[in-house]
Formats: structure tokens, sequence, C-alpha cells
């Protein structure tokens, strides 16, 4: 059984345990960032920095809302970077879990930037030698039977996690609780990708990319349909070659 | 907290108000959450919309330093439309009291006034005006029937009739439709079987009237029937783990451990002191239970000198330091009298003054003053090194700093008591680091240079060679015995050198010690029973975990419990009971005592048989008050009874609109030349107010070095409404000024909706807040400043602590 998170916006206090747990557990170095007029730092995703919460002021009929939005890679159950990188020793799948894994090999990927646009909430970040990195499930941890180190250090029952079938099964339940006081809330593109966010409002007020947008998918679509349209044909003309 | 942090699930309406519990006690948000899930409500009333704010039902906004005004509009609307909890009121609370002729409000000044000419006070109450009418026996004559017109309940109609909605909102800032959904919300938790609790942190005490703001909680939670039941209380969030544990052994000037009194320079021998703070009730029905005074200031002096302390000595009480009659020793005073030069040396251990301090800028020139200084802390700080900071010349500076590094909470073994007052051991990870040592080797090995040097002489060397001082194993501190040393042992008698069971077996003829009497059963024969980790929970399942830690007193979770039953000992809330009587009853009787669920707050029978007639063996439930009653009318408060509302004493507001006197007209106000105050000043027109962020920790100390901590949150900010922003040119994210008459420190502006301004009497106030969590020390840039550089040096007349919550500011472009 493949493996799923499921973020509920609407327990999310921003107190970013999860981002700081993150790093910790990759042990990737600090940003030296500045206060811009938000609380929401470091600015962007990075190299170094595989997850921000979003902290977005809102208006929604007249009522002010902080909206937190924890951002990472979705682990997409068809993932366009793994296809457009079409190269496992460099982007691959981990098959028990699902996880979307880049290895120290996308740098040698000649399609680096490709591989980032194809992403349909533009997560993955280059290093300054092309190394491509994001959200590893934190599948070491998963391995050896912990919860990702964002899950475990949640104190506000945000992050979820756990086989794919119970993360759906919580979160149809959660939404279902949310909706009587939200009509509009919704899990985001929750059968297309593997960390399932929950939403009291329209996904775009909390953060740009949180949803794929429906021209991306389009794209990327027609894009991963001619790339298996092509790649029998490239293998076929690498074995005839 | 009366109750505990698990316990707030229980709760069917939750304030927070005065606290920001998302950001500042991320972990108790579990259980708000858990509230939340079962129907509860949440309220969240703040100056600003935080991260908490998100998460509440109800949100609405009021200016700092008004949450008397806010608070007193609610008792009002409870009163107006009967929605107290009547039998509670009547039976448990003092609500039915009569109070004596002498009692009268006018006009801002409750009876018995005085002005004080010398200061630091502004003034003071002789509180023999506000006591209550006696009967012949000397017990407060009550009215059950709360009909009497100088009954409690009647005279706190009166008082508050003021607090109409639209004068309230006048004040506070709050559109009236916003009181009445918070009154109308938090006041249905009256209704017998619901309950409302209340979180707040220093946004309620860090004012002149702090004290009387967390007074208002407790009135309507005693209307309400909200104290001693499960979801209810009165839950002071603490700022630091253990804060309360720190307070329980007396870190603060006016207690010894176990809250009892320091001693007066009056109270002349040790019959004199129990004399002076032993209350004495008449009624048989009050359980009085501070009439054991005497028996925890003997085990405690006991405790304190061990064999030396004898009968004939009074058991050493000439060796405990006396505190001069009505004069203060707080921090506010202490960095005064400093700042006049009367203080020669100070130990900094495990604080930054320099930055936690209200007028900072005053506290740093003070420790000018002083001979030496010794910071003992894990890293160097703004306070160490005060001598080389900002505006600083360090060849003026005689000041001898002495730095002695300590290790951190993890490299050392002991207990903290968190909010919920549970006593939880923990063991030692690594080994200190380096040459640091725990807080408890350091002071060992300075009582033991101290002793030796008393040997060699000095003045009055008694107090310091006959204290016992043996809590080293193989030459190394031992928390252990420390920890049975505050438990208490028997002395004498059979059990001699055994631990004691609990306090109620503490003698006052010196056959037992115990250094804490209210930690008596932390630490018995059977174990430590603050390493306990079971994970059962009590019978009434509403997450007690009676085996989990230990927690003071005699491990009762919820005090005041004996208020959650009825006159009949059965509980108001039949699903999450906390305790309920279950002894027999023959022809209507009880006829035998048991309780179940918590530790009651005493085992005597309920107050009534099941038959409705009165028992004479029973007690009322509040035993820690002399009469036994919740006060609603509070006569021990140095600023009245009731609370009142009063300005701060930086306010941007000419008069109080509730009555003629602005401020508190007994808080304290220092006069030296660094203590600028200015009210209605045009150049310090914006209201400023300090808190604390999520990512880092009280001065930063600990977090600021952190880099994924200073990653979130780099630099000192100022958050301010989009409208103030757009009066001042300032664009969000520029530097920008801010000033009080007492500092200015340097800040980003953050331009946000979650402030809006004020209408106030007809005219817009705009507020602003700054963390305080920084330092010039660091990050290495030395332009991120402490918030305290503002605050003012006044605080609340009762406890001293520091109005750093509502002053006012400028801000500037730079």
């Amino acid at each position: 059984m493949s493996k799923a998170f499921f973020i509920d916006t609407t327990l999310c206090t921003a107190c970013r345990g999860c981002q700081v747990a993150c790093k910790q557990w990759h042990d990737l170095p600090a940003e030296i960032t500045k206060n811009r007029g938000t609380y929401e730092n470091p600015p962007d995703l990075s190299f170094n920095t595989y997850k921000v919460v979003r902290m977005r002021e809102q208006v929604v009929n007249g009522d002010l809302k902080w909206l937190f939005f924890p951002e990472q890679c979705r682990h997409c159950i068809e993932a366009p970077c793994l296809e457009t990188a079409g190269d496992s020793s460099a982007i691959y799948r981990d098959d028990k879990t699902g996880a979307i894994i880049f290895t120290a090999n996308t740098k040698n990927l000649n399609n680096v930037d490709e591989v980032i646009e194809s992403c349909p909430y533009n997560i993955p970040r280059k290093a300054a030698d092309g190394t491509l990195a994001k959200c590893d499930m934190c599948i070491d941890r998963v391995e050896n039977g912990l919860p990702p180190a964002c899950v475990q250090t949640c104190p506000a029952g945000a992050m979820n996690f756990g086989d794919r079938d119970e993360m759906l099964a919580l979160a149809k339940k959660r939404l279902a609780e949310v909706k009587k006081k939200n009509p509009k809330a919704m899990l985001i593109d929750e059968d297309t990708v593997s960390v399932v966010y929950l939403v009291a409002y329209q996904p775009d007020l909390y953060c740009a990319n949180a949803m794929a947008s429906n021209a991306d998918f389009l794209s990327i679509t027609r894009h991963m349909a001619l790339k298996r349209m092509i790649r029998p044909l490239t293998d076929l003309t690498s074995r005839l070659l | 907290m009366t109750n505990h942090w698990i316990d707030i699930r229980n709760s069917d309406c939750i304030l927070i108000m005065g606290s920001n519990a998302a950001e500042n006690h991320p972990i108790s948000f579990k259980y708000v959450t858990e509230a939340q899930r079962r129907g509860g409500i949440v309220i969240n009333v703040d100056p600003r919309f935080t991260r908490t704010s998100t998460r509440a039902d109800i949100y609405t906004s009021l200016r700092s330093g008004t949450d008397i005004a806010f608070l007193g509009g609610m008792i009002k609307y409870i009163m107006d439309n009967k929605l107290y909890n009547k039998e509670y009121v009547a039976n448990y609370t003092n609500g039915g009291f009569v109070v004596g002729k002498a009692f009268s409000f006018k006009n801002g000044l409750f009876a018995g006034y005085k002005v004080n000419d010398i200061g630091p006070l502004r003034g003071s109450y002789d509180k023999k005006k506000w006591a209550f009418e006696m009967d012949a026996n000397g017990v407060p004559k009550i009215d059950h029937s709360l009909k009497n017109s100088r009954c409690v309940t009647n005279l706190l109609k009166k008082h508050y009739s003021r607090y109409n909605t639209k004068l309230v909102s006048k004040i506070t800032g709050t559109p009236e439709a916003d009181l009445l959904k918070v009154y109308k919300a938090y006041a249905a938790t009256g209704a017998t079987g619901k309950a409302g609790t209340s979180m707040y942190a220093m946004g309620w005490t860090q004012h002149t009237v702090g004290v009387q703001n967390i007074r208002s909680m407790a009135i309507i939670q005693l209307l309400l029937g909200n104290m001693g039941v499960a979801g209810g209380g009165i839950n002071a969030l603490r700022g630091e783990s253990n804060v309360q544990g720190s307070t329980d052994q007396c870190l603060l000037w006016h207690i010894w451990p176990g809250y009892l009194k320091s001693a007066r320079a009056s109270n002349t021998s040790l019959a004199a002191y129990n004399k002076k703070w032993t209350p004495k009730s008449n009624d048989p029905l009050s359980a009085n239970w501070w009439q054991n005074y005497p028996k925890y200031s003997v085990s405690l002096l006991k405790s304190f000198f061990g064999d030396k302390a004898t009968k004939a000595n009074d058991f050493g009480y000439d060796w405990m330091p006396k505190v001069d009659d009505g004069k203060d020793y707080s921090w506010l005073t202490l960095f005064d009298e400093m700042y006049k030069g009367n203080v020669t040396g100070f130990f900094a251990w495990g604080q930054n003054p320099a930055c936690s301090g209200a007028n900072s800028n005053k506290t740093r020139k003070a420790m000018e003053k002083v001979d030496w200084m010794v910071n003992v802390n894990i890293f160097d700080n703004e306070t160490g090194s005060f001598w080389r900071g900002p505006g600083m010349n360090p060849s003026t500076i005689k000041t001898e700093v002495f730095m002695l590094p300590a290790c951190v909470s993890v490299e050392k073994e002991g207990s903290i008591t968190n909010s919920g007052r549970w006593m939880q051991w923990r063991y030692q990870g690594p080994k200190p680091l380096g040459n640091s040592l725990s807080d408890g080797d350091i002071i060992m090995e300075l009582g033991n240079k101290i002793k030796e040097l008393y040997k060699e002489g000095g003045a009055f060397p008694e107090p310091i060679l006959n204290l016992k001082w043996d809590y080293v194993t193989d030459g190394l501190y031992d928390p252990h015995k420390v920890a049975k040393e505050i438990n208490g042992y028997y002395l004498e008698g059979p059990k001699k050198g055994k631990l004691v069971e609990s306090f109620s077996k503490l003698k006052a003829d010196g056959s037992t010690s115990s250094a804490n009497w209210l930690y008596c059963n932390s630490y018995t024969e059977k174990g430590n029973m603050s390493a306990r980790r079971g994970q059962k929970d009590a019978p009434n399942n509403i997450g007690l975990y009676p085996e989990f830690a230990w927690c003071w007193p005699v491990n009762r979770r919820i005090i005041y419990n004996r208020a959650s039953v009825d006159l009949k000992g059965q509980p108001w809330d039949k699903k999450d009971w906390v305790i309920r009587f279950a002894g027999e009853a023959k022809n209507g009787k009880y006829v035998s005592k048991k309780w179940l669920g918590d530790v009651p707050d005493g085992g005597w029978y309920p107050l009534e048989n099941p038959d409705g007639t009165k028992r004479k063996d029973a007690k009322h439930p509040f035993i820690m008050r002399k009469h036994g009653h919740g006060q609603i009318f509070g006569p021990g408060r140095a600023d009245g009874p009731f609370p009142e509302h009063y300005e701060p004493m930086e306010c941007p507001v000419e008069k109080n609109y509730m009555s003629g006197q602005r401020m508190s007209p007994v808080a304290p106000v220092y006069s030296t030349d660094a203590d600028a105050h200015m009210t209605c000043d045009p150049r310090f027109s914006i209201v400023g107010t300090t808190y604390r962020v999520s990512e880092h920790w009280q001065t930063g100390l600990m977090t600021r070095p952190q880099p994924w901590l200073l990653e979130l949150q780099p630099q000192v900010f100022v958050e301010m409404s989009e409208e103030l922003a757009k009066l001042k040119a300032i664009k969000n994210g520029e530097r920008v000024k801010v000033s009080s008459p007492r500092g200015a420190l340097e800040c980003t502006a953050i331009v946000t909706k979650r402030f809006k301004p004020f209408k106030i009497g007809g005219t817009i106030v705009h507020e602003v807040g700054i963390p305080w969590h920084f330092g010039w020390r660091w990050p290495e840039s030395g332009t991120e400043e402490s918030a305290n550089l503002l605050t003012p040096s006044t605080g609340d007349p009762n406890t001293r602590i520091p109005e750093s919550k509502a002053f006012m500011v400028n801000v500037s472009k730079m």
C-alpha cells in the first residue's frame, strides 16, 4: 500500500515546527533571511528548504482570514518530474511508499529546467551545480517505521501520514466536518497526489500553486502523453542504433 | 492553573484573552482543538488578530489595557439577564455575604483611600472599610436569598451597572455587537452541566491592573459556577516551562516556599509570625486550611536548619531574613534601588534583565552602579555584556562581571512543574558540556564557599553557618536529596528518618521537616511520585491521568473540585464529572464517607444529606479561603474588592470614561530621571504593546543563536494597521523607528490587516505591537534590540509586575 500525507490546513496554527523539523532531520543549513514585512520565511522553497509554511492574509466575505499552507512536494501518483526526467537513476518512484525521490544524479540530467517546469506545483529547486532537491517523504524514517519529521512534530494535528486508503478516509471525514462551517471547503487534487490538502476556502487564496491549474495539467498531460509516445520509439531507435 | 492542560478539552467554551495560546503555547492547541471537535466554542479577544484568532469561532479586538471594562460588561450582562448559577453563588461563593456599612465606592475610589506622599505607590486603602458584617459568633452574615441590598451580589450588580455596552465600547474600541456576541456565548456556560474556561497569560498580568484583570475573570467563573469543574477554572498559561515550579519554591521576594509569607520586621518572634499569618475562622463549617500554617512554617525551618533548629531557639526563626513592613523588594524596586546606587552586587541567574526587564535602558544603566555581577547562563547575553552594549563606555564602568557557565536543561536531572501544577521528573540526557555545571552543582559549591568564608568571621554568620547543606552524593549535587527534603521527613518517633506521606502529617513541634508543604506527598517511601508515567485515566475518564507524574496538592488534578458537586455531593455535570460522593445513605442521611474520581478538596461529608438536611460535619468547598467561600468580593487586594476600569499609566485618553480616576490610584510609579512617562502627549500618540512569537523564547537567548529559528524570525518587527502605515507613509517591510519617552529601537514594519485602528470615545486610536525577543548581542548585526527599551517602570500594586502590555509610543520613518 502506498503512503500519503493528509494536511488539514484548518487545524494548522503555523507554528512552523514542521519547517524546522524538516531542516533538522535533513540537516539542511538555515538561510540568511530578512523580515520582508511578513512572518513567512524563507521567502520561497530552495535547494536547502523543502518546506515553507505560507501565511496569507485574505478577506473572505468581509472577514479577515490568515490562511496557513505548509507547502511541499505532493509526490504525484503520475509524477510529471519523473516522466520528464526519464532517468530512474535521477528521479524514481519508491514502489513501497509512492515517494518520488530525487537523487544526486539529477545534476547529470540535461533537462533540469524542463523537470522544474513540468511540476504543476512549482516544487523542485536547483543547486548551483544543477542538482535538484525537494521533500523526500523522509523515506529513511518511513522505511524504519517512523512518520516523516514534519508529521512527528506537528502539535496541532494538521500533519497526518499513513496508508493512502486510511489518509483518504480521514481526509473525507474531516472534509465533511469542515464543510458544515465552510461550504467551500475542499480536498486538493486528492486523486492524483500523495499529499492531500484540506482547505476551507478556494485554494488560490492560500498560495499560488496550492492546486495544479487546469492549464498546467493539460499541458503536462499533453507533454507526458507525447513523451510516452516517443519513448518506445527512442528506445527502439537506441536499440537499432 | 486551577485545572490542567488536558482538561481544556472538556470545555464547552474557551475564552482565550490575554494570551496567544496557538503561538506561545502551541501544544495547548491540541486540547483546544479537541474541545472544538466535541462542540466547544473558542472565543479569542486580542488587540491584534493572531495565529490564535485564526482558529477561533469568535474573534474580536480590544484596546490594550481595557480588559476590566470588557469583562465588567460581561458581569453586568450575566447579572442583568440572571445567567448566574444561583445555587452555586449563594452557597459556595461570598455572593450572599453582607458587607459592612463603611464600604462605599465613589468616583473611581473605594472607601478608605489615602494618597501616599512618599511613593512609589500612589496611594493605599484602609481595607478595614471593606470588612464583612459578622454575627455574634464572629461568622460572616450570609443572606442565601441574595436579597440584602448590601450583600455582595447586589453590590456587584450596582458596581457594574455603569458597564453598559455603549460605554464599554467607547473605552475598549470593541464594537457593541461583538461585545454582546462574546457575552452571550460565554455566559451560556452558566447552565448546569456546562463549563467555560479561560486561558490567560501576560496579556492580563502585565498591567497596573493585572491582578484585577484576573479577578474580573474569577468573578465571572464563580457566577457561572465554572470553578472546580472539568473544563472550567482560571488557567494561567505560564511563560516558561518551570515558572509554576519556581513560584511554588519561592522565586519571588514576598513568599517562602509553599506560599508562606516572608517574615516582616514586625514579626519579632516565631509566635508573632505564626499569629500574624494564620487566619482564624469561627465558622465550624469552614475548613480554613491555612489554620495549619504553623505546621508548615516550623517544618520549613526544620528543613532549612536541621538539628540546629530547636524549640528553644524558635527553630531558627531569627536567622530568617525579615523584610521591612510596607516595603517592597520586587523586580522594579530592586532595579530602581540599583539605579540609585543602593545595591552592591547581584546574581543574574538564568535570566537576561538587560532585555527582559521593563524600561531596559534604566535596567542597563543600573548595572553600571553595582560593584559586581555574576551572570549564570548557558550563553553570554546582553546582561553579562551590558558594559560593551550600545551607548556604553567600558572604560568608565566599574562593574566586575563573572560568567558562570550553566549546563542546559537536558544535561541535568530534576523536576519541572508545568502550568497545570504537574511536577514531572526528567532524567539526565548527555553530560554537561565542557566545564559547565548544573544550577544545583553551582549553588552547592557556592554555598560551601560562603560557609567557609563565614567561618572566618562576618556579620551575623548564624544563618549561613546553621544552614543545613548536605544535598550531595559522592561530592556531587544530588537532586533526589533535594526532592526528598522538599517532601519532608519524620524527624522523631517510630517513623524517624522516613519520608512524610502527606502534609496532613506535618507538625508544628519540630518533629517533621518539609521544605515545601505543598510538595509533601511528591517523594515518599513509595518512591518518586513525579517520575511515574502511568497511562491509566481515573474512573471519571476526563483526562486526569492520576498515575502520570504528580501534581500539588496531594495529586489533586483539579483544585476547588468540591465546588463541582451540588450540596449533596453529586456532580453538576453528570458526564464530565470530577468527583462524586458515593458514601452510604440510610433513612435519607449519609452514614459513610466515600468520594470517587479526583482527590477531593478535603474528604469531609457533603454539606447536605440526600433528604436535604444540613450536616454539621461538612465543610464549605473553597477550603483555602478563611470563610470557605469563593471570593466574588475580594477584600484582600491592594486596589479594591471589585475590579474597576482604570487606564494604563500611559494611555491615549485624557480622562477615564468610567470615573474621575484616570489610572490606578494605588499603582507604583517610579521617579528617577530614567522614568519618563507621558500621557496624551502628541509626540507619543500610539498605543504600544509587546508580545512573543512561536519562533523565539523569552529574550531570545536560546533561540536567536539558533540558525533555523532565526531563519523564521530574523528581525525585530513592529506590526501596524494599513491605516496607520498610510498615515505615516510607511511601506511594508521598511525599517522604522519606534520610540517611547524612555527609549527607541529600530524595527521592520509589518503592515497588516491584523491590526485595526480603534474608535475610542469618538476618536481614532492606533495601536502597534513589538515582540520582545531580541537584543543587540545576536544576531551579529547588533541592530535588533529589545522592545523593553520602550516599556515603563510601573506595575501592579499587588504584584509589581511591570506594565509592559500597554504604553504609548511613536512610530516614524528612519
